[in-house]
């Protein structure tokens, strides 16, 4: 037990109290994680500064409000339903089509308008929300991710998490969406995380349920080796939240849309640390080298050389 | 900068709880063990009488400090009576006076009884030989002869004494002593008659009225013996057996021939006494007899406030301990459980219900609870009131095993009720969320940290010498607050983190 302490700690890996102690804590401001925490206000930012998100066809804020659902999903055959205060990828509603007057959702089950608006309802009184607080509902564009994609996803739509420390992306990861994790995106649902090389955007060998693997569960396909399209589009946008949201040490969430590029879903105050597994690496050191470097870290090309620099992977798949 | 100032903080905390402790515990003698528990007896006279609109005095003797038992928190309830304690020549008495009363009446005599042993100055007679009673006739003669029978067989004080209860306790007893007593003399005939013959041979003698202190007696008897002047002090002897000394447990209420009460305007006036003991923790005994020194601070500590509220204290002095391991568990060793303080919350209610029986019934609630809102999903009720209809639910099953397990004669089930239920409604919630979200599994497995957490909080909530530390000395608590505070700033791994991570100990160790 003590000599796997040593090792770990030998590898600068951050544990979730450092985290909380000397990241989050030192480099978050409070006041700002209504900025994250809030898909909403997080959308309205990211438009201002000119970044692509999934377009919002609109928000449902109170139980009055439902019955426009029509109005705002007509000229929409499919479309998402997300609690702005989620987390954890809870309360996520994909509608991918329609057959009749039913709505299939992404794992083809079929259900009808009020299932849709008792979830609705469900979001907008806080049952997915942090601290259970009353919430609103985004109705938003559903993204088609972009084909590299394909034989690596099980339903639902694969994300990109960059977490960014002082305006460096200094770790990433694509999460895979599988049939155990029923389409969401998130590690502990059972969805594969898949290390990404700052340098080039390949990904790397990927875990799955604290194993390590290399073929998708589901699908079969080798999920290692697979070339991110626009990966310097990605580390820029990923590298400019920082600034945005005044928050030092976030993870961000991206899409790849085959049509409309690289996408923020959102962002998170307090990114977990299962990524460090996908990229077999340790955060920490990371860190702590942006730490000491980081007066000499001015622009954002800046930044993203030294990050593909320092931040490489050390084999290759 | 923030290191600092939180080191000089614990720094300071730890100081200061250090040093009131060290004060209390080493220059006051506070005790550093869970106590024995000393006895103390509740008890009661209740006086009965019928009033018949006419102007009523009843004047009933007390019991006094004495050098075996102390009284304490004494109260009289009479409604509409006028109180009088009055004390004079070694005599405690009440005055009950009302100037009109109707119907049957009740006054109540209550007082808390403590035995100690301490050194009360005794009252010494004032002349150097008792007043010679005045008997006449043959009663005289008798008198005489049997005390001078008495004499003749003893060298001393003792020995006549002796033998005068001796001659007075025979089944046959002698000519004189059948004329002086009577037939059928009672226990207090007899002493007050030894009384009398004392005084004759120039014996200071009293007789004593008093009761025993039992467990528990709802209609408790006056017992009488006997206290003779020898050698510069008060001997008690037993009339019955005829010997020197009385059993401890003996209460003395009043001295001399007066009866217990007396009384103008009243019919049929009775007296019950009753006895109950009950215990309390020596500590509080030393407190009010003075064994522990008591300076001002003292009267701004928990010992100051009401016995009832003090018992609160006791439990809710025991939460931060409790709180400090739920910490330990979910910061250092990483364990999830449902609800932050759910836990501690359960293992107080484990207190009362007894261990295996709280389990037994927390999982039965908890899994009923669960599958009653799994049921619930299907309804698809909005949030709040969805919330409403489990706590509802909740008080329904805790009502239903109350009464099942009644009615079975398993009067543990009753305890049930001591769960906090609000707790417990979003101890469902929260599990059925999970359950939903993450599965069964999960839910399980939180479910069962959950429970350890709260069987090891029970564990140690559950010393009595915490209990007792924490309530006695409540400054370590400071100690236990600067401990937090460092808990709050750990940044190492947390246990279970360490398996998690295996896989990247292996990595190269080039960076």
């Amino acid at each position: 037990m003590i000599k796997l302490k040593k090792q770990l700690v030998q590898n600068g890996v951050l544990g979730i109290n450092r985290r909380n102690a000397e990241y989050t804590m030192k480099y978050n401001s409070r006041g700002r994680y209504p900025l994250v925490d809030d898909k909403l206000r997080t959308k309205k930012l990211a438009l201002k500064a000119g970044i692509a998100v999934p377009e919002l066809y609109g928000v449902v804020e109170a139980e009055s409000e439902v019955r426009h659902l029509t109005h705002l999903i007509k000229s929409h055959p499919d479309f998402v339903i997300k609690p702005s205060r989620g987390s954890g990828g809870s309360g996520i509603l994909v509608i991918s089509g329609r057959s009749k007057d039913l709505f299939r959702k992404a794992d083809g089950e079929l259900i009808d308008r009020d299932e849709i608006e008792y979830h609705l309802f469900n979001v907008i009184s806080g049952l997915h929300s942090l601290g259970g607080q009353p919430d609103k509902a985004l109705v938003e564009y559903r993204v088609q991710f972009d084909p590299v994609f394909e034989p690596i996803s099980y339903q639902g739509v694969p994300d990109i998490r960059v977490i960014v420390f002082l305006g460096v992306p200094v770790m990433s990861m694509v999460r895979l969406p599988t049939r155990m994790s029923v389409g969401k995106a998130n590690l502990h649902q059972g969805a594969i995380g898949a290390g990404i090389d700052i340098a080039t955007g390949t990904t790397l060998a990927a875990v799955w349920r604290n194993d390590i693997i290399s073929e998708h569960p589901d699908t079969g396909n080798p999920v290692s080796g697979i070339k991110i399209p626009n990966w310097e589009q990605l580390l820029k946008i990923a590298a400019q939240c920082n600034t945005l949201t005044g928050l030092g040490y976030i993870g961000v969430d991206l899409v790849l849309d085959k049509d409309k590029g690289p996408l923020i879903l959102e962002m998170n105050a307090r990114p977990g640390l299962n990524i460090q597994i996908a990229n077999q690496a340790g955060l920490l050191s990371r860190l702590r080298l942006v730490e000491r470097h980081q007066r000499n870290l001015r622009d954002i090309e800046d930044r993203i050389a030294f990050s593909r620099q320092h931040f490489s992977a050390r084999f290759s798949p | 900068m923030t290191r600092r100032h939180l080191l000089l903080l614990t720094l300071t905390l730890t100081l200061v709880g250090s040093v009131v402790f060290l004060y209390k515990a080493l220059i006051l003698n506070f005790p550093l063990l869970p106590e024995v528990r000393s006895d103390v007896w509740e008890i009661e006279a209740h006086l009965t009488f019928v009033a018949d609109n006419k102007p009523i005095k009843v004047s009933m003797n007390l019991p006094r400090n004495s050098r075996q038992f102390a009284i304490v928190n004494e109260n009289f309830v009479s409604r509409g009576y006028g109180i009088n304690v009055l004390a004079e020549d070694g005599k405690r008495k009440v005055q009950w006076s009302i100037r009109k009363a109707k119907g049957i009446q009740n006054l109540y005599y209550r007082a808390s009884v403590r035995r100690m042993e301490r050194d009360i100055p005794q009252k010494m007679p004032k002349e150097s030989s008792p007043e010679k009673p005045d008997i006449k006739g043959a009663y005289r003669e008798a008198s005489e002869a049997l005390v001078a029978e008495a004499r003749e067989k003893s060298a001393d004080i003792d020995g006549i004494v002796l033998e005068l209860l001796h001659r007075l306790n025979n089944p046959r007893p002698g000519d004189n002593a059948a004329l002086l007593l009577g037939k059928n003399a009672s226990v207090q005939k007899k002493v007050d008659l030894s009384v009398q013959l004392l005084a004759l041979t120039g014996i200071h003698a009293r007789s004593v009225h008093g009761i025993r202190l039992e467990d528990q007696k709802r209609n408790s008897t006056f017992i009488h013996w006997l206290e003779i002047y020898d050698k510069k002090q008060w001997v008690s002897y037993d009339p019955i057996i005829g010997k020197r000394g009385v059993p401890v447990d003996y209460l003395v209420w009043w001295r001399g021939i007066e009866p217990l009460f007396e009384s103008q305007g009243t019919k049929n006036l009775a007296v019950t006494v009753s006895v109950s003991r009950s215990e309390e923790p020596a500590i509080q005994a030393a407190l009010e007899t003075g064994e522990i020194k008591k300076p001002v601070l003292l009267d701004f500590s928990l010992f100051s406030l009401p016995i009832e509220t003090q018992s609160v204290y006791h439990v809710i002095l025991l939460l931060p301990v409790g709180v400090l391991l739920l910490v330990i568990l979910r910061n250092v060793i990483g364990i999830r459980t449902f609800g932050t303080f759910m836990p501690v919350l359960i293992a107080l209610a484990f207190r009362e219900t007894q261990l295996v029986w709280g389990l037994f019934l927390f999982t039965t609630l908890i899994a009923m609870g669960l599958g009653i809102r799994l049921y619930l999903a299907h309804l698809k009720l909005l949030v709040v009131p969805r919330l409403a209809a489990i706590l509802i639910i909740v008080i329904f099953l805790m009502a239903i095993f109350s009464i099942l397990t009644h009615k079975l004669g398993l009067e543990r089930g009753l305890s049930v009720a001591l769960f906090p239920m609000v707790i417990l409604t979003m101890t469902i919630e929260r599990m059925s969320i999970v359950w939903e979200e993450l599965g069964a599994l999960a839910t399980l497995q939180q479910g069962v940290w959950s429970l350890i957490a709260a069987v090891l909080a029970y564990a140690v909530m559950t010393v009595s010498y915490i209990e007792h530390l924490v309530f006695v000395f409540p400054e370590l608590l400071l100690i236990l607050l600067a401990g937090m505070l460092l808990l709050g700033r750990y940044s190492g791994f947390r246990l279970l983190e360490l398996p998690r991570f295996k896989t990247l100990a292996k990595i190269g160790s080039d960076d």
